[in-house]
C-alpha cells in the first residue's frame, strides 16, 4: 500500500513536463503545424530555466523570485523558437517533419553549448520548493498524492480546463481550429491564416519552453545534456493519444509517468531482471496504447502538416 | 456595411498563372437587382474571375468598381465589408464544427475578448434562415448535413455576415433536380433584396434564373447579352465554340448473357457503418446499366467492392458465372475487369508517372512489355504513341508526366489504358466528372462503341443527361440500396429525381 501511495504521488509531479509541453503541441497541432522540435524547445527552456537562479541568485537564499523569473524567460524563449519555427514552416512552407527534426537538434544543441559556456559542469540548484495546500494537504492518502508538490504542478493541471475553454469557447481557439482543419474555408470568412498559426506556435513553444524549465527548476533541480530524454518526443505521441484533447492528453501524461515511476520504484527493490526492462516500459505502454487506440478513429485536424498558399490552385 | 449596391463593374481584369492566361482583358457590370449567369466550359476562369472579384486572388491587371468608386481588396474580409459574399463550388465549412461556428468564423461582432458569444450567432443564423426560408438546424455539425443542406448553411453564412450582393460557383452542381428548382425559386426571390452573379454550365437552370448572361471562353469573354434573347443552344454554341452534339444509346437490345451479378451485397464504408446494405443488380453483356444517385449512398464502395479493392461483408458478386466476392483487385483484373475510379487523379493513374507508364500500368509483365522481367521500351513507347493518337491525348509528348495534364486528358489516358486491354467489363465511375463538353462527347462515344462490341458496362454517375443518354436501363442507388429499376424510355428527371431522395412516387414531396 504505501509503495503504491509512493508510486502515485509521484506519478503527479512527473507528469507535468509531459502534460505542458503535449498541451502545447497541442495548440501547435490543431493550428495544423506539426512540429516534432518539442524536445528542442524544451531544452533551450529547462537550460534558461536554471540559467537565471543559478547565476543571479547565486543558488541562495533569495532564488524563489529568480525561480519564478527563470520559468518566465523559459516561455519567452520557446515562444521565440515556436515563432521561429513558424517562418520556416508557415512562410517559407518547408517540410514540417525535417524542419522539427532539425529545430530539436538545433534546440538540443544550443541548450548543451551555452550550458557548458556559462556554467560549465553540473550544478544542482536548490529550485523551487513545493507547496503543499492548507487542509487539502492534510487528507490522508488524497493529500500526499495530489496536494503536496510545486506551484507550477497545481498550475499545470488549472491549465487543463482552462486549455480547454480557449480551444472551444474563445474566438482565438475558433480560428486555430479552422486553420487546422479547413484553412482555405477560414481564409474564405476572412481569417489570416498563417498568421492564426503563428500565434499557436508561439503559444506553443512558451509551453514547451516551460515544461523545459519546469524539470531543471522544480523536478530535477539541475540541467544536464540528457535532461529531457526524449520527453518531447513523448509530448508529441501524447496528442496523438489524446486525440487533441485536453482532457484525454492530460490522461495520458498521467498513465505515461505512472509507468515511469513504477519503473524507478520496481528497480529499487532488487529484483532479479536486467534494469533495462523496466526502463522500457513506459515506452512500450505508449506504443501498444497508440497501436490500440489509433483504429478506427478520427485523423486528427484535416489540413495538419499541410502549408497554406492561398493562389496554389487545387 | 449600410450601404446597398446599386452598380458592380470589372474592368480590364487579367489573371496570369504560371504558364496559363485563367483571365484576359476581362469586363463585366452587374446592376441593382440583376441575376447574371457567367457561363463558359470548365477551365474558362470563371472561378479565377470570381476569387478575384472576392480578393482571394489579386489581379495582374485590371480595375473594379462598386457604385462607381475604385476598390482594392487585399483579401475577402475587405470584399465582405462592402458587401459581396460568395459561395464556393467546394463549400467552405469546416467539417468538424456546428453551422453556428462555421457562421461565428466570420462574424466578428460575437468575438468578445474571452468568449465567443455563440448565442448570439445562433440568433443571426436563426433570424436570417427565418427570413429567406432556408430552413437549417444551427446545432447540427456539417458532416451530419447533406449536400442540399450544406448549401443552405452556406447561403445562410454569406447572408448572416451582411452580403448584398451574392456570388454563387456552380450551386446546382451536387443537388438532385428537386433541390435545384427549390434553389432557382430562392434566388428569384432573393434579386428583389441583392443582386447575384450566378456560375453555371447547364444551360436550363442558366435560362430559368439569369436576366443577362456573360459567357467566358479560354479567359476571354465572347459574349454579353440578355438571356431572354437567345436560346439554350446558341449559347452553348457560343461556350464550346463548336456545336456539341452529344451520342445517344439508340441501338437496339442486345440481350446477352448475364456478365455481372451482384446478389444481396453488404459492404461497410471507411467509417464502419453500412454503405452497401443488400445491394442486387444484373448487368448483361452488351448492356449499359446507368447506376443514378446522389454521391455518398454507396457509389464508391459497390465499385470498389467489384473491384476487390475493398473486403465484402456478405453477399456474392457473380462474374460470368464465377464467385468473385472477397478476391483481390489482381485476379479481378485478370477476370477481366476494366475500371475507370471515381478519383482519377488518384487511383486512376500514377500523376509522377510518364503517359507512356501509366498506360501499361496493369500490364507491366505482359510479355507484350517485358522480358525477363525488364521493359520493353520500344514496345511501351510505341504502344504509347499510338494510343495517344487513337484517343486524341493532347500532351508535349508521352514522356510528360500524366498528373500534369489537364483532367479531360488525364482520364482519355485512362480510357485508353482500360479499354486496349479488351476488358469483358467495364465500370465507370462519374467518369465526366468536371470536364467539359468536348471531352464528355468523346468519352460517351467511346462508350457506346465498347457497348457495341458486347461488354457490359456499369455507369456509375449522377449526371441524368448522361445516364438517360447511355443507358439501356437505369437503377437508382440510395441508402446503399437499389431505390428501383427502369428501362431506358421510361425514366425522365423528375421520376429519377423523387428516387435519388429516398421518396416514393406519388407520395407528396
Amino acid at each position: 500500500m504505501d509503495i503504491l501511495i509512493n508510486i502515485l504521488s509521484m506519478t503527479v509531479p512527473f507528469s507535468v513536463a509531459l502534460l505542458l509541453a503535449s498541451l502545447g503541441e497541442m495548440f501547435n497541432q490543431r493550428s495544423g503545424v506539426f512540429n516534432l522540435g518539442c524536445e528542442g524547445i524544451m531544452a533551450v527552456g529547462a537550460f534558461i530555466g536554471m540559467l537565471v537562479p543559478f547565476s543571479v541568485g547565486q543558488g541562495g537564499a533569495v532564488a524563489g523570485g529568480w525561480n519564478w523569473l527563470g520559468l518566465l524567460l523559459a516561455c519567452v524563449a520557446g515562444a521565440l523558437l515556436g515563432l521561429l519555427f513558424g517562418l520556416v514552416v508557415v512562410t517559407f512552407r518547408a517540410p514540417q517533419g525535417i524542419a522539427g527534426i532539425g529545430l530539436q537538434m538545433f534546440g538540443v544543441g544550443v541548450a548543451g553549448t551555452l550550458f557548458r559556456h556559462f556554467v560549465g559542469g553540473t550544478q544542482s540548484i536548490p529550485g523551487m520548493s513545493t507547496t503543499p495546500i492548507p487542509l487539502l494537504s492534510k487528507i490522508p492518502v488524497i493529500g500526499r498524492i495530489f496536494f503536496s508538490h510545486s506551484i507550477i504542478v497545481y498550475l499545470a493541471f488549472l491549465f487543463v480546463p482552462l486549455a480547454w475553454y480557449i480551444l472551444f469557447k474563445t474566438p482565438w481557439g475558433l480560428r486555430v481550429r479552422a486553420v487546422g482543419t479547413h484553412p482555405r474555408a477560414a481564409d474564405s470568412m476572412g481569417i489570416n491564416v498563417n498568421r492564426t498559426r503563428y500565434e499557436a506556435l508561439a503559444v506553443g513553444g512558451a509551453l514547451a519552453g516551460l515544461a523545459g524549465a519546469y524539470l531543471s527548476v522544480c523536478q530535477v533541480k539541475m540541467f544536464s545534456d540528457e535532461l529531457i530524454a526524449g520527453r518531447g518526443f513523448i509530448a508529441v505521441a501524447l496528442v496523438y493519444f489524446g486525440h487533441w484533447n485536453p482532457v484525454k492528453i492530460m490522461l495520458g501524461a498521467l498513465l505515461f509517468s505512472f509507468a515511469q515511476t513504477i519503473q524507478y520504484n520496481v528497480q529499487g527493490l532488487g529484483m532479479n531482471v536486467p534494469y533495462e526492462f523496466f526502463v522500457m516500459l513506459p515506452y512500450v505502454v505508449v506504443v501498444v496504447v497508440l497501436a490500440f487506440t489509433s483504429r478506427n478513429q478520427k485523423t486528427g485536424p484535416a489540413a495538419l502538416g499541410k502549408p497554406f498558399n492561398r493562389e496554389m490552385r487545387t | 456595411m449600410s450601404e446597398k449596391i446599386t452598380s458592380l463593374r470589372m474592368e480590364h481584369i487579367t489573371k496570369r498563372f504560371p504558364g496559363v492566361l485563367a483571365g484576359d482583358d476581362i469586363s463585366l457590370e452587374v446592376g441593382e437587382g440583376e441575376i447574371l449567369a457567367l457561363v463558359g466550359e470548365n477551365g474558362a476562369g470563371k472561378t479565377t474571375l470570381m476569387n478575384i472579384l472576392m480578393g482571394i486572388y489579386q489581379p495582374d491587371e485590371g480595375r473594379i468598381f462598386i457604385n462607381g468608386n475604385e476598390v482594392r481588396f487585399r483579401g475577402p474580409e475587405d470584399a465582405f465589408k462592402v458587401g459581396l459574399g460568395m459561395v464556393h463550388q467546394q463549400y467552405m465549412l469546416v467539417g468538424d464544427m456546428t453551422v453556428t461556428e462555421n457562421v461565428a468564423l466570420g462574424y466578428k461582432q460575437a468575438w468578445k475578448p474571452m468568449k465567443l458569444d455563440l448565442d448570439e450567432v445562433r440568433r443571426r443564423v436563426v433570424e436570417v434562415s427565418d427570413r429567406h426560408g432556408l430552413a437549417v438546424n444551427p446545432d447540427a455539425y456539417i458532416w451530419q448535413l447533406s449536400v442540399g443542406e450544406q448549401q443552405r448553411v452556406e447561403l445562410v453564412k454569406t447572408l448572416c455576415l451582411g452580403a448584398r450582393f451574392l456570388i454563387l460557383d456552380e450551386p446546382t452542381s451536387a443537388l438532385t433536380p428537386q433541390e435545384t428548382e427549390e434553389l432557382v425559386d430562392l434566388l428569384k426571390k432573393m434579386k428583389e433584396e441583392l443582386s447575384i452573379i450566378f456560375i453555371s454550365h447547364k444551360l436550363n437552370e442558366v435560362k430559368a434564373v439569369s436576366d443577362k448572361i456573360a459567357i467566358l471562353r479560354h479567359g476571354r469573354i465572347v459574349f454579353t447579352g440578355d438571356t431572354a434573347d437567345h436560346s439554350s443552344s446558341s449559347i452553348a454554341a457560343l461556350m464550346t465554340g463548336h456545336e456539341i452534339e452529344l451520342p445517344e444509346n439508340k441501338e437496339a437490345d442486345m440481350h446477352g448473357g448475364l456478365a455481372l451479378s451482384i446478389k444481396d451485397l453488404c459492404v461497410r464504408s471507411d467509417r464502419g457503418n453500412l454503405a452497401l446494405d443488400h445491394f442486387s443488380l444484373d448487368i448483361r453483356e452488351g448492356e449499359v446499366v446507368g447506376l443514378a444517385g446522389v454521391s455518398g449512398n454507396g457509389q464508391r464502395e459497390l465499385a470498389e467492392a467489384v473491384n476487390g479493392l475493398r473486403a465484402v461483408e456478405s453477399g456474392s458478386i457473380s462474374f460470368f458465372g464465377e464467385e468473385c466476392a472477397g478476391r483481390g483487385a489482381h485476379q479481378m483484373i485478370e477476370a477481366g475487369m476494366g475500371y475507370i475510379p471515381e478519383e482519377r487523379n488518384i487511383e486512376g493513374i500514377v500523376p509522377a508517372f510518364s503517359i507512356k507508364e501509366n498506360l501499361i500500368l496493369k500490364d507491366s509483365e505482359n510479355p507484350r512489355f517485358s522480358k525477363h522481367h525488364l521493359m520493353k521500351r520500344k514496345a511501351v513507347m510505341e504502344n504509347a504513341e499510338r494510343l495517344r493518337k487513337d484517343f486524341d491525348i493532347r500532351c508535349p509528348g508521352v514522356d510528360t508526366a500524366a498528373g500534369s495534364l489537364s483532367g479531360g486528358n488525364i482520364q482519355k489516358v485512362i480510357l485508353a489504358r482500360e479499354l486496349t486491354r479488351s476488358p469483358r467489363f467495364l465500370v465507370a465511375v462519374y467518369p465526366t466528372r468536371g470536364l467539359d463538353m468536348g471531352a464528355v462527347e468523346s468519352i460517351h462515344k467511346e462508350l457506346l462503341a465498347k457497348r457495341k462490341e458486347g461488354i457490359g458496362i456499369l455507369l456509375i454517375s449522377e449526371e441524368l443527361d448522361e445516364i438517360m443518354n447511355l443507358s439501356d436501363r437505369i437503377a437508382v442507388i440510395y441508402k446503399g440500396r437499389v431505390q428501383c429499376v427502369m428501362k431506358h424510355g421510361e425514366a425522365d428527371k423528375r421520376r429519377l429525381g423523387i428516387h435519388m431522395a429516398g421518396l416514393e412516387e406519388g407520395s407528396d414531396e
